[in-house]
């Protein structure tokens, strides 16, 4: 018998099968088409991104909170949190915000241009566990995006709710995302309370820091209304600290707050480590973390 | 598990054969350096006279061969806005390891843990170790080796055969049955029980020859406690961030992704470069928000990585103890005298 190794082929059926175990996954883009693009600010930009292959957007779901990595090919590729509504197979909408390579680029593309996907990954808000209960869906800035999908998922399966609130701040009113859909929110009995850090003349809103209108909503309640209620918190980490300080003042369980964090992952698969909270991979155990989980990871936030 | 014992000669005549069929990769002197002491470096070898089994640890791990510092993960082809996208996992035939140390061999098994048995395998890894043949051997310990204290002095598996130096014979240890197959074209023999001993002797004696020594009782916990420690500005003010320690570390797989596009606007490829977690931008995010921006706090993390994070994923750290790092370091940071200051002790 000759001494010679036999070559291993990994891409062979037999080692490929579920997506999460699956070898021939790890690199494979659904192929999508950027079917509508909506400037929603100077600086944010909504996408509707849909899978081409009808068999693979068929198949394609995902969990409010979850992310997706899109990629440009030659540009780049990047992590983005879903902000669409999670009933819709095969079809996302991510908001992104002008910031570096590949959201400079996808600017400047338009309708119709082929991107790739992979994904989704990572946890998503436990929004059956929340069914009963009362809502506080709190956002800072661009954490709206992420946010939408849970409201989006609130609205469809509103009779599951008691009282929603959305406490959403920004810097101006110039930064406000999704307005035009304040209305239909308000209509379907979701309390909504915006703040802005800076007024310009046309606002008529209340002016300060999100924690203003969070401390508003929570004083002078019900006992029972702090036992019943979780929270959803999108925004930028040091948003996190003020608002689940507060809301544990109020008596809610750390387990029942809610965080999303960003980080940039490379991989979205536990595997480059550039997502590595202490040393949790934001991209397996996250980006969805109760804030208890968060308190004993380090530094992340 | 099966053991047999060769005459010392019969060595050449295996790599002979093996390497008449497939490619080898054995430790090399590569030079000297300036105390003129060999520099030794993974190879390709076709020829046995070039191989050095009493090596001392190379200065860079083999995991050029598994886990490149480059590699493409994909190319594309674009044709008038539309693009195809090719996945190669670059391999092409197997390789035999002709001569690795225990510490590197647990470097694969750690590897293994988070590459390849966890969700999401990656197949770049795969295809490459799922290619790989190894022969193992015993090392002569140096002073800067603290493997025994990491448990990776030895190893069990991760190897397809492992040979150990008994004088004039070599015992060996056989795995797979690949191996076994492999030694049907040398004279081998069965141990006896003077054999045993003689290996038992073999391996006492190299054991006595480990000296430095890292106390890892308690250390997730211990860690966790000194978080905010002030020894971390201290080692943090000495590193320069170059990021060395984690290109001749043989289990450092951290790595970042960048597309390029072809010069001729023809083509693209996705690539993927190992990375280092003591690099500046290594968890910055968009908008410029570095999560860890001091050289101490990412020094520190790397040692909540090996010594923590991958200890509570795995029940076991990801640092086999060759001593690489401190060998390397140009500000002469060392394991060992990292984890004995955050265990309180002095610092020299």
């Amino acid at each position: 018998m000759k001494p010679e190794l036999k070559f291993v082929d990994i891409t062979q059926p037999s080692l490929t099968q579920r997506r999460k175990q699956d070898l021939s996954s790890f690199e494979y883009t659904y192929r999508a088409e950027l079917t509508s693009v909506y400037q929603l600010t100077d600086m944010e930009t909504l996408y509707r991104i849909q899978i081409i292959n009808p068999e693979e957007r068929r198949r394609f779901m995902f969990i409010p909170g979850q992310f997706l990595m899109l990629e440009v090919p030659g540009i780049g590729e990047a992590p983005f949190s879903i902000s669409s509504s999670p009933s819709i197979h095969g079809e996302v909408e991510l908001c992104i915000r002008k910031s570096g390579n590949l959201t400079n680029y996808l600017s400047k593309i338009g309708r119709g241009a082929h991107v790739g996907i992979r994904g989704p990954f990572g946890t998503g808000f436990p929004l059956e566990e929340m069914h009963g209960q009362n809502l506080l869906l709190v956002a800072g800035g661009l954490g709206l995006a992420p946010l939408r999908s849970p409201i989006a998922y609130v609205q469809e399966n509103r009779s599951h709710f008691r009282e929603v609130n959305i406490i959403y701040g920004t810097k101006s009113p110039a930064n406000l995302l999704f307005t035009y859909q304040y209305d239909v929110w308000s209509k379907d009995d979701i309390n909504l309370n915006i703040i802005v850090e800076k007024a310009d003349p046309s606002w008529k809103g209340p002016v300060g820091m999100l924690t203003d209108s969070l401390l508003k909503i929570l004083s002078g309640r019900e006992n029972e209304f702090y036992h019943n209620t979780y929270a959803i918190v999108c925004g930028p980490p040091v948003m996190f600290k003020f608002v689940c300080n507060m809301l544990n003042k109020f008596h809610i369980p750390m387990q029942k707050m809610y965080v999303s964090l960003e980080r940039r992952m490379h991989c979205g698969m536990g595997k480059c480590c550039r997502c590595n909270v202490g040393s949790t991979y934001t991209c397996l155990k996250g980006p969805v973390f109760d804030y208890w989980t968060v308190m004993n990871l380090k530094e992340a936030i | 598990m099966i053991f047999r014992l060769f005459a010392k000669k019969e060595l050449k005549s295996l790599f002979e054969i093996l390497a008449a069929y497939n490619k080898v990769v054995g430790p090399v002197e590569a030079g000297k350096d300036k105390d003129n002491n060999p520099i030794y470096v993974f190879s390709e070898v076709s020829d046995f006279n070039r191989i050095n089994l009493e090596y001392t640890t190379t200065k860079l791990p083999a995991k050029r061969y598994f886990l490149p510092f480059q590699e493409n993960l994909s190319t594309f082809r674009i044709e008038n806005g539309n693009w195809q996208k090719t996945i190669d996992y670059n391999v092409s035939q197997p390789l035999i390891f002709f001569g690795l140390h225990p510490c590197d061999i647990n470097a694969l098994n750690k590897l293994d843990k988070v590459l390849l048995h966890s969700v999401y395998p990656m197949p770049y890894y795969a295809a490459k170790r799922k290619n790989m043949f190894i022969i193992g051997t015993d090392c002569i310990p140096q002073p800067f080796c603290f493997c025994r204290s990491m448990g990776s002095d030895t190893a069990l598996h991760g190897f397809d055969m492992f040979i150990t130096d008994l004088g004039t014979k070599y015992f060996v240890e056989i795995l797979t049955d690949t191996a076994y197959n492999f030694l049907k074209n040398i004279k081998t023999q069965e141990p006896k029980e003077k054999d045993h001993l003689l290996y038992m002797k073999a391996v006492s004696g190299r054991n006595s020859k480990f000296t430095a020594r890292v106390d890892t009782t308690d250390l997730t916990k211990i860690l966790d406690m000194e978080f905010q420690s002030d020894v971390w500005k201290h080692w943090g003010e000495k590193c320069l961030g170059c990021g060395t320690c984690s290109n001749v570390c043989p289990t450092c797989y951290c790595y970042g992704v960048e597309e390029t596009v072809d010069i001729d606007l023809k083509g693209a490829k996705k690539t993927k470069m190992l990375h280092s977690c003591n690099l500046i931008d290594f968890a910055e995010v968009a908008g410029g928000h570095n999560f860890r921006p001091e050289r101490h706090s990412r020094l520190k993390y790397r040692y909540y990585h090996k010594h923590r994070g991958f200890v509570e994923a795995f029940e076991e750290s990801l640092c086999v103890g060759c001593g690489r790092c401190g060998e390397s370091c140009l500000a002469e940071i060392t394991v060992p005298e990292v984890i004995a200051s955050v265990r309180g002790g002095k610092i020299k």
